[in-house]
């Protein structure tokens, strides 16, 4: 019997994605242009700039789904990755401001406050957009090699790397909040005016972010898919299973870690990236230990080890977070925290699961991969 | 018996763990294509040795020579298993949730199993012709597609079996292959043994006499992280020592 | 005949009246004029000194006025204060100025006598500041028979401080020296000020001499203070490790013995600062107020508790369906510990504060300059009286054999009639009023917060992690280690800079021993 053939999706899986796809791509930019502003049909321009940081997370969301859930490595600390991508972002932003800044002067604001005199050395490289750009892919992925390369060779797992990483998440939180660091401080950075000559203001600059978004997500999606389809892909599911095994298979686990890390770190940086412009500000708040959790759970409630749960959990929690919040601040905290218990102990499969359980049960058993949720690519 | 013959060569091991001795000055010496049935009471340091030998556990003194004398001692379990020595382990240790041929495409002996080359590589139809084979050998065909986990004990051992046949080992180490099967999977299980050791090496433990005398030529006995007796069955089975081993006047190593 | 001894008494009553009179005008103006004004109830001859001091006080000439303060200085003593407060009363804005320095030296005077030894202590202390040489002698007549060691120290450090004041070199110069030998903190600025005045360029001879031998006695100085610095500091670190020490060992149990992550401890701790806030509360609300104090220990039990209850109601909804999922576990409990946080946060608001208990007050001067406050002591004979315990429950008690049992092999232990499901629960709760002591301990140092929690959760983790899994030793090494560090590192870098170090530390330590501190040796399987 000939082995499935490597790349190809289950097939509804196929289908569903080119169609959100086509949604999210062509038909929410059209809504937002075409309609009138108070017809019904109309998306409004905050929506669709939320819509864009949503699916911002979604990117996040993807790399995490990528070592946890495949890999079974749970990282507390992507936020930590996100944020070194939305500063060297938000860095090239805060010089465009220039002279439009409050002070009026080259240097940005924060820095006129705090009497520093000169722009810092580390700054420099972001007088450029491409060093904005560059820098917020490479800055993280060259931090998880060495941080992944020093965690995973010493063969720290599991619990242990778990904890590392929220260690490590807090670390950062504390070190982005101190004045000496020059991003800013508690404040951070923001009142950003313009990129690459587009005012940030104006919705066609939005609009057109909100379309690399997109763009940004699906190519973030198919090499997760590629990655997770071909043999090293495979290689991630058994490490899970069994790592003894796959050492005794000739493979060395902690490269394939390794690998995986450094992609997710790359497309929390992506990430990052493209929320600053749209969302209009970094602060340390991004970064720490709550928000790198919260990465978690949009990948569990959604359905781990799916990719598509990822885009799912990312968009459906942020959603329900911002409507909840605005009708009911102060119960956020609880519902998220509930929410961890509730997936957790109750819905491991996550959202994508449970569709899954009600649409499988008209087809006949397929040779899939149930447990935990997680399909064959 | 001239020592060119030998593949692997375990000169005076010493694995102390904390002044607990699980192998004590261990001489244990085994042939090309032998198929060589180790057993020996509870603690005897049995699974221990194989770990020393495959390089999961680094023992604390003496050397384990393999093939054209390459010393294992230090080296790396995946980097011993590249060299050509596989292990099955006491619990099946397959991945439960990939496909059986899934399984066995993974073990499958290759060229590099370095990141990239994983990624790109796809199995050429050699590289599946083999691993069909493979599925006959262990008698799995017809579950290639199924989940691993979803098999029963036996099928898992078998399983497990075919994915280190499929790396191709010169030295195969089976620890308790037939423990919690059938007696006609047991008989089984010793058919696939023997038609094995025609092409490497084998080192089997085992507690299950029945299956010993089926499969066996020389039984090694360990006994208290040392080899006490060596022998056919009979020769064993006949040994003073090895019975009062069995029969409980020796101490017992926790 | 009559007529005769009529013309005597005349003659008698005439030379009297004319001699006695004019002497007695005389004397009497002579009087007058030594007194001054008469004040309004001023009567001739009968006033002693104070009292006439007590009046001329009052007056409104500032030389009169000071001379009068300098005699009731001097004279003077603890009766008269009462007097003073009334006319400082009623005075006006200068004559209070004048009586003000009178009152406190007076006070002053008189607790050098005090009965409490820490009244003594900071009436020789605020001696210094007038500077009067009056109080030289009161210092060192006060010192002579003085039994406390500190007290004694500060009073012969006041007068020799007062001393440097003096304007003869030599006096200068044994003060200079005697302040050294005694290595004085407080005299390091006046010293200091010498030092300066010496390296000026119109210096004196005699300038530069003293300043020499300022800078010696400022070496002194220094060098001790740097001892005395660093066992504070080393003291400081041990009281933090305590505390991070007691939550440790409540996560070493319930982690090391049971394989559960509980990210819900540092939460179960702020329930036990909340619950000894609540009964400081009650105790306000309820009883009088010299029962206050006993609040605190009342409050150890009520603190452990209610952790214990948190903690068992945690175990029996969540993590008992969790057993052997550490990731899952782990989840699921930052998703308790969120709704914890936010629970406190909307139902106490985000500053709470606790009065610590008069009995843990204050502290022990062991030697000069380093200081050990009552309530830090008390936190770490509490933790080591924490470790004994549970070593002895754990190790050589049956509970313990039992629990250990469970946690080991769960199916024979039940097989063998052990109540597993009992024995986790309480193992657990245990556990978490653990962190509650903990929480009850920190109130002492710290304030009370929703936050609370959070601050101790990621070291508390980091010390299982380096101490290795279910080892009580390593938790104890490595929670003194990284407490320890932690407040070393704090004087060079700053807290922040600390923490951060101390990340690397553990993340690079981990690289040379993945195990921890203390590895589980022989079989085990990956943790």
């Amino acid at each position: 019997m000939p082995e499935p053939e490597r790349g190809r999706p289950d097939s509804r899986e196929t289908v569903s994605v080119y169609v959100v796809g086509f949604f999210l791509l062509v038909v929410l930019p059209v809504l937002n242009v075409l309609p009138a502003e108070d017809s019904w049909l109309h998306l409004s321009d905050f929506r669709l700039n939320q819509f864009g940081k949503f699916l911002a997370f979604a990117i996040l969301a993807l790399g995490l789904d990528l070592i946890w859930g495949y890999c079974g490595v749970l990282s507390m600390g992507q936020g930590v990755f996100f944020g070194f991508g939305a500063y060297c972002m938000g860095m090239y932003l805060t010089l465009q401001i220039g002279t439009e800044s409050v002070y009026g002067s080259e240097l940005p604001d924060f820095m006129v406050w705090t009497q520093v005199k000169e722009l810092p050395l580390f700054w420099y490289p972001f007088k450029s957009f491409f060093g904005g750009f560059f820098g917020a892919i490479l800055v993280p992925v060259l931090f998880a090699t060495l941080f992944g390369f020093l965690a995973f060779r010493s063969r720290i797992k599991g619990v242990y790397f778990a904890i590392i990483t929220q260690a490590l998440a807090f670390a950062a939180w504390l070190v982005f909040n101190r004045n000496e660091t020059r991003l800013g401080g508690t404040n951070g950075l923001t009142d950003f005016k313009q990129l690459l000559g587009y005012r940030l203001s104006d919705p066609s600059t939005q609009r057109g972010l909100y379309i690399l978004t997109v763009m940004a997500l699906i190519a973030a999606y198919l090499l997760c898919r590629w990655i997770v389809a071909s043999r090293a892909g495979k290689v991630l599911i058994a490490i899970r299973d069994s790592e003894s095994r796959v050492t005794f298979s000739g493979y060395t686990p902690w490269m394939f870690k390794l690998f995986v890390f450094v992609v997710a770190a790359g497309l929390a940086g992506l990430a990052g990236m493209l929320y600053v412009p749209q969302v209009g500000i970094i602060t340390p708040a991004q970064i720490g230990v709550l928000p790198s959790l919260e990465v978690v759970i949009w990948v569990a409630v959604g359905g781990r080890g799916t990719l598509i749960g990822a885009i799912l959990g990312a968009v459906a929690v942020n959603y329900g977070r911002s409507v909840l919040t605005n009708y009911f601040p102060e119960a956020w905290p609880f519902i998220l925290g509930g929410l961890f218990v509730v997936v957790v102990t109750m819905f491991p499969d996550g959202l994508l699961g449970m569709i899954r359980k009600v649409t499988d049960r008209h087809k006949p058993p397929a040779p899939e991969l149930k447990a935990d949720g997680r399909t064959a690519a | 018996m001239t020592d060119q013959n030998l593949i692997l060569q375990c000169e005076n091991v010493v694995m102390d763990y904390d002044g607990f001795k699980a192998l004590n000055n261990c001489n244990f010496r085994v042939h090309y294509n032998e198929l060589r049935v180790v057993i020996g009471p509870n603690g005897a340091g049995k699974t221990t040795l194989l770990d020393v030998i495959c390089g999961k556990t680094k023992p604390t003194s003496g050397k384990v020579l393999f093939g054209k004398g390459t010393n294992l001692v230090g080296k790396n379990a995946e980097d011993i298993t590249k060299l050509g020595v596989g292990r099955k382990f006491q619990a099946p240790s397959i991945y439960s949730n990939l496909s059986v041929w899934q399984n066995l495409d993974l073990s499958l002996k290759r060229a590099s199993k370095g990141v990239f080359p994983t990624l790109m590589g796809q199995s050429s139809p050699a590289e599946r012709a083999r691993i069909e084979e493979g599925l006959e050998t262990i008698g799995l065909t017809d579950h290639a597609h199924d989940r691993a986990g979803s098999l029963s004990h036996g099928q898992k051992q078998w399983l497990e079996i075919g994915m280190v046949i499929l790396q191709e080992p010169s030295l195969l180490l089976v620890d308790e292959p037939v423990a919690g099967m059938s007696d006609k999977e047991t008989e089984q299980t010793g058919q696939l043994l023997t038609k094995l050791s025609e092409k490497q090496a084998i080192v089997v433990i085992e507690h299950d006499m029945d299956f010993v005398r089926q499969i066996a030529k020389i039984v090694t006995v360990l006994a208290e992280g040392t080899v006490i007796c060596e022998g056919t069955v009979e020769t064993v089975q006949a040994d003073d020592h090895v019975r009062e081993i069995y029969l409980g006047r020796a101490k017992v190593a926790h | 005949m009559v007529r005769g001894l009529h013309r005597l008494v005349n003659y008698v009553l005439v030379v009297g009246l004319w001699t006695i009179l004019p002497i007695g005008l005389l004397s009497s103006s002579a009087l007058a004029a030594e007194a001054g004004p008469p004040a309004a109830s001023a009567s001739a001859s009968s006033v002693s000194p104070i009292e006439q001091a007590l009046i001329e006080i009052k007056s409104d000439d500032a030389a009169v006025r000071s001379k009068a303060a300098a005699l009731l200085i001097e004279q003077g003593d603890a009766r008269l204060l009462p007097t003073l407060d009334e006319i400082r009363a009623e005075a006006d804005r200068a004559v209070r100025q004048t009586i003000k320095p009178v009152i406190d030296l007076l006070k002053n005077h008189a607790n050098l006598t005090s009965e409490q030894a820490d009244t003594r202590r900071s009436a020789a202390a605020d001696l210094v500041g007038p500077g009067r040489p009056e109080a030289i002698t009161w210092l060192e007549e006060a010192a002579a028979t003085e039994r406390v060691w500190w007290v004694k120290y500060t009073m012969d450090e006041s007068a020799q401080l007062i001393r440097l004041r003096s304007d003869e070199p030599a006096v200068k110069r044994a003060a200079i020296q005697k302040l050294g030998e005694l290595r004085s903190q407080n005299g390091l600025s006046a010293l200091k000020e010498l030092v300066e005045a010496g390296l000026q360029s119109g210096a004196t001879e005699a300038q530069r001499a003293l300043a020499d031998a300022a800078q010696a006695s400022i070496g002194q100085i220094d060098s001790w203070g740097w001892w005395a610095s660093s066992i504070e500091t080393l003291f400081r670190g041990i009281s933090l490790s305590s505390i991070l020490l007691i939550m440790s060992l409540g996560l070493a149990i319930v982690f090391g013995l049971m394989g559960v992550i509980n990210m819900a401890h540092g939460e179960l701790m702020m329930v036990g600062a909340y619950a000894t806030f609540v009964t400081q509360q009650a105790f306000v609300a309820w009883l009088s107020p010299e029962h206050f104090d006993w609040y605190f220990p009342v409050a150890l039990p009520v603190a452990f508790l209610a952790a214990a209850f948190f903690g068992w109601v945690l175990e029996a909804t969540v993590i008992r369906f969790l057993y052997g999922r550490l990731l899952e576990t782990l989840l699921a409990t930052w998703g308790v510990s969120l709704i914890l946080m936010q629970a406190a946060r909307v139902y106490f608001g985000d500053l709470t504060a606790v009065i610590a208990p008069q009995a843990l007050r204050g502290g022990v001067q062991v030697m000069v300059g380093v200081y050990l406050p009552f309530n830090r002591i008390f936190i770490i004979m509490l933790s080591i009286v924490c470790v004994l315990g549970i070593y002895f429950v754990l190790f050589r008690s049956n509970l313990g054999v039992r629990v250990r049992a469970v946690t080991q092999n769960r199916n024979m232990s039940a097989c063998l009639g052990i109540p597993t499901r009992k024995v986790d629960s309480y193992t657990f709760a245990f556990a978490s009023g653990l962190a509650g002591i903990a929480g009850w301990a920190l109130t002492m140092v710290g304030n009370v917060d929703p936050g609370l929690g959070q601050n101790y959760i990621v070291d508390a983790f980091m010390v299982v992690v380096t101490g290795g899994v279910g080892k009580l030793a390593g938790t104890i090494w490595a929670s003194l280690g990284i407490g320890g560090l932690n407040k070393l590192i704090e004087p060079v870098s700053g807290a922040v800079y600390g923490k951060v170090f101390i990340l690397v530390g553990v993340i690079l330590f981990l690289q040379w021993r993945p195990q921890g501190l203390f590895a589980a040796k022989g079989r085990n399987a990956d943790a």
